[in-house]
């Protein structure tokens, strides 16, 4: 029971608790375990908490580091 | 071709480059049961070259949990003496008389809950005491205590947890210390590492150790993780990596692991099949025993016991395939289960049935 | 079936064991020479161009954002005739009622019914009442029976499946079961989901014009389309391969079946049918079904195959191949 779903939080509410929504969606979960939550983050659910927000940065990254290698491997003609 | 099938390609392209180089079958394994899912159900098992076998391993909370549980769980159930509260899966364990749960769900003694939150509601409205089904890995554990902590809070006194938390790095070192183990590498579970953060397997660089690698659960997340444990397979390097830097952090979650620590404390208990585990389980501090329903209800020890003929002990530790049980696909299928490998949806067996060999 | 054995939540689902019961414990009493397939629609006498056919209806909550159980019975039962090629002309509502179940809500059960008929351009010409003691019953229950005509003049059954066929499905797949689901559980989200309830027979009899092109149609309800094209392929010399890539799932739903841990492939749909023609039929028919607000989205998401029969396999987004199982276990109850 390891799947937790991407979500941006809209807004935070009284009690550890905040709106997250993904497209039409919005769902209510508990923040309690993150630092320091704020609107406009990207963070991970599971089991209607929020685990861990989620850097752009490292996503980024990730995004680039994939490219490359598709590149790379265009480059040698693949398999 | 959409950009992530392209991105895909890229990968499936050298990680066939890379098993060419490696001169022999590499064997690795995906600890997390929602990685064996996962990977079946995004079709990965079918673009993986000859030689490279993905084997599963402990990483499901239900199929390590002992049928014993689910009998005392039912006990108390049918008893009368609580209403019992759980996550889908561990309500359809048949325990060891063959039952689940699901028979008392019409009943309302026992109630399924998608997230632990709803505890708070069922314990207030019950009118009797709400044992809630307390498994899962470190993911979950947080969320669970985090609750837990929150009835206290609010003076809600009938919520008592059953535990059986696991926790992953024990479970590997006991997998490593085994020396017919034959695991080449492994895929380290996302999430749990979210929690408990990438500085938890340090042990795998040590003697003995294997390469690991934490891994999301996105396509093209489990295919690098699956890339960067085959070059180290080749490489001939023990190292963990962190394919997952989006989400996971070298300590993990702070908040959670200091919830963790000051509500829970390590036990030995039984892992389906495995036997006894040191240190691999999770029990609730004796300052929250009041809330402990094994020792509130005087639960006996959760007794081992497998149906003749699974084998789910040995899929569980990565030492069977499921197509080389017996009863796979006759006389155990997801509708008429024996054991919880397939039971479970994260079980290794209904995955391997339902999502098939991909070939 | 095993001795001794108990109807189980599961049998309703709408999965294999469904699948199951109705095969191996029901048809057998019914089966005959005149009868041999007992189909979801079936004429009232052999060679008779009148087909009936019946349904029940359990869903809790009797009122969903989108309908109630009075609409979802009269349409779900015309949709039944209309994939047989039927067109609806009347309904029966038979009502079991239990005690408690508001009279203001009864009305609005009926007074959606009543709509949803004149629209169907059918009538409720006949019904019954029954109460049940507080505690026996969910709320409501209706059964109906439909009778309709005979439209189409080609014969709608898997057994016409060939080779190289297109698999069409007419409209985006997990509303009706996940706003269901939703509504039941008062699970904390909140969107626009709305159940995607719908009378077929316009946006089906499109597809009459392709006579033989035409091989089968199936609403896709309990269990979804995996439910339906396993249903079709079982047994049979061929199988089907669809593509993930073209399923067609909102945004909105796909990340409430992600959330809740479910498939949209066997969420139980009221708007969505499945279609099954020659290929050489296929623009043809995405272009009929396009023209109908009901099938705007229509899309061909695969090909009858004879590498793997007796089954469905999907190619995933990233290029693999993996199995579209039967849907197992206890999915949904009362969705429908």
């Amino acid at each position: 029971m390891c799947l937790a779903t991407p979500m941006r939080i809209e807004k935070l509410l009284e009690g550890g608790r905040a709106i997250v929504s993904q497209g039409n969606v919005k769902v209510e979960v508990n923040v309690s375990l993150l630092q320091k939550p704020k609107p406009g983050d990207h963070v991970i659910i599971h089991a209607g908490f929020a685990i861990e927000t989620l850097s752009l940065v490292e996503a980024e990254e990730r995004l680039a580091l994939f490219r490359k290698l598709a590149e790379l491997s265009g480059e040698t003609g693949g398999a | 071709m959409s950009e992530e099938r392209e991105l895909a390609s890229a990968l499936v392209a050298e990680i066939e480059r890379t098993a060419a180089g490696i001169n022999r079958p590499a064997r690795i394994m995906e600890v997390c049961g929602t990685h064996t899912v996962e990977l079946r159900r995004q079709g990965i098992h079918s673009l993986l070259p000859r030689g490279i076998t993905l084997v599963s391993g402990p990483g499901c909370p239900v199929c390590v949990t002992p049928a014993g549980y689910v009998d005392n769980a039912l006990m108390l159930a049918e008893s009368g003496r609580a209403v019992i509260a759980s996550f889908g899966d561990m309500l359809k364990v048949p325990g060891s008389s063959g039952r689940s749960l699901t028979s008392l769900s019409a009943g309302g003694r026992a109630k399924l809950v998608y997230s632990p939150t709803e505890l708070i509601e069922i314990a207030r409205k019950a009118g009797a005491p709400v044992v809630f089904l307390a498994v899962g890995f470190e993911t979950t554990i947080p969320t669970v205590i985090s609750v837990l902590q929150d009835a206290r809070n609010r003076g809600i006194d009938n919520l008592y947890l059953y535990t059986a938390f696991k926790t992953v790095p024990p479970a590997l070192r006991f997998l490593l210390a085994n020396p017919e183990h034959g695991i080449d590498g492994f895929l380290l579970p996302g999430h749990v590492s979210v929690v408990i953060g990438a500085d938890a397997y340090g042990f795998l660089e040590g003697p003995g150790g294997r390469p690991g690698v934490i891994t999301g659960f996105e396509a093209l997340d489990m295919l690098l993780g699956i890339l960067l444990v085959l070059r180290q397979v080749r490489k001939g390097t023990h190292r963990v990596e962190n394919a997952y830097p989006r989400a996971v952090r070298p300590g993990g979650n702070p908040l959670a692991r200091g919830m963790m620590e000051s509500m829970l404390e390590p036990r030995d208990e039984t892992w389906r099949g495995l036997g006894v585990i040191p240190g691999a389980a999770l029990g609730l501090r004796p300052a929250l025993a009041d809330r402990d329903a094994a020792k509130v209800f005087s639960l006996p020890p959760a007794a081992d016991a497998e149906a003749p003929g699974c084998i789910c002990a040995r899929v569980v530790a990565g030492m069977a395939a499921p197509p080389q049980c017996p009863l796979f696909g006759t006389r155990c299928t997801p509708d008429d289960p024996v054991g919880p490998c397939m039971v479970s949806s994260e079980g290794t067996c209904a995955a391997y049935f339902r999502y098939g060999d991909g070939k | 079936m095993k001795e001794g054995a108990l109807i189980r939540l599961e049998h309703g689902s709408g999965g294999a064991l469904s699948r199951d019961l109705v095969e191996s414990v029901i048809h057998p009493f019914f089966r005959s020479e005149s009868y041999p397939e007992l189909s979801d629609a079936s004429p009232v006498e052999a060679g008779s161009d009148f087909l009936m056919t019946t349904d029940g209806y359990v869903v809790d909550p009797p009122f969903f954002p989108g309908g109630d159980i009075g609409g979802l019975s009269v349409w779900g039962t015309c949709n039944d005739l209309a994939v047989c090629g039927a067109k609806p002309i009347c309904v029966s509502l038979a009502l079991v009622l239990e005690e408690g179940f508001a009279v203001a809500d009864l009305k609005k059960v009926l007074q959606s019914a009543a709509a949803a008929a004149r629209e169907a351009d059918t009538r409720i010409v006949t019904g019954d009442t029954k109460v049940v003691p507080r505690g026996r019953g969910g709320g409501i229950f209706v059964t109906t029976a439909g009778l309709g005509r005979r439209v189409f003049s080609g014969v709608l059954s898997p057994s016409r499946i060939r080779e190289g066929d297109s698999v069409i499905i007419s409209a985006p797949l997990g509303a009706h079961g996940l706003t269901v689901l939703a509504a039941r559980e008062s699970l904390p989200v909140a969107g626009t989901l709305r159940s995607d309830m719908a009378f077929l027979y316009p946006p089906v009899s499109l597809l009459f014009p392709l006579e033989e092109s035409l091989r089968f149609l199936r609403d896709a309800t309990r269990g979804g389309i995996a439910a339906v094209l396993n249903e079709a392929a079982h047994g049979a010399a061929w199988g089907i391969r669809i593509a993930e890539a073209e399923i067609p799932v909102s945004e909105e739903v796909r990340t409430v079946a992600d959330l809740l841990g479910l498939n949209p492939l066997e969420i139980a749909n009221e708007g969505v049918f499945v279609a099954v023609v020659d290929a050489q039929a296929e623009t043809a028919a995405l272009q009929a079904l396009r023209g109908h607000p009901l099938g705007r989205t229509a899309r061909c998401v695969g090909h009858v195959s004879l590498e793997n029969p007796g089954t469905v396999l999907m190619t995933t987004r990233i290029g693999g191949t993996r199995r579209v199982d039967f849907p197992r276990g206890l999915l949904l109850p009362r969705i429908c």
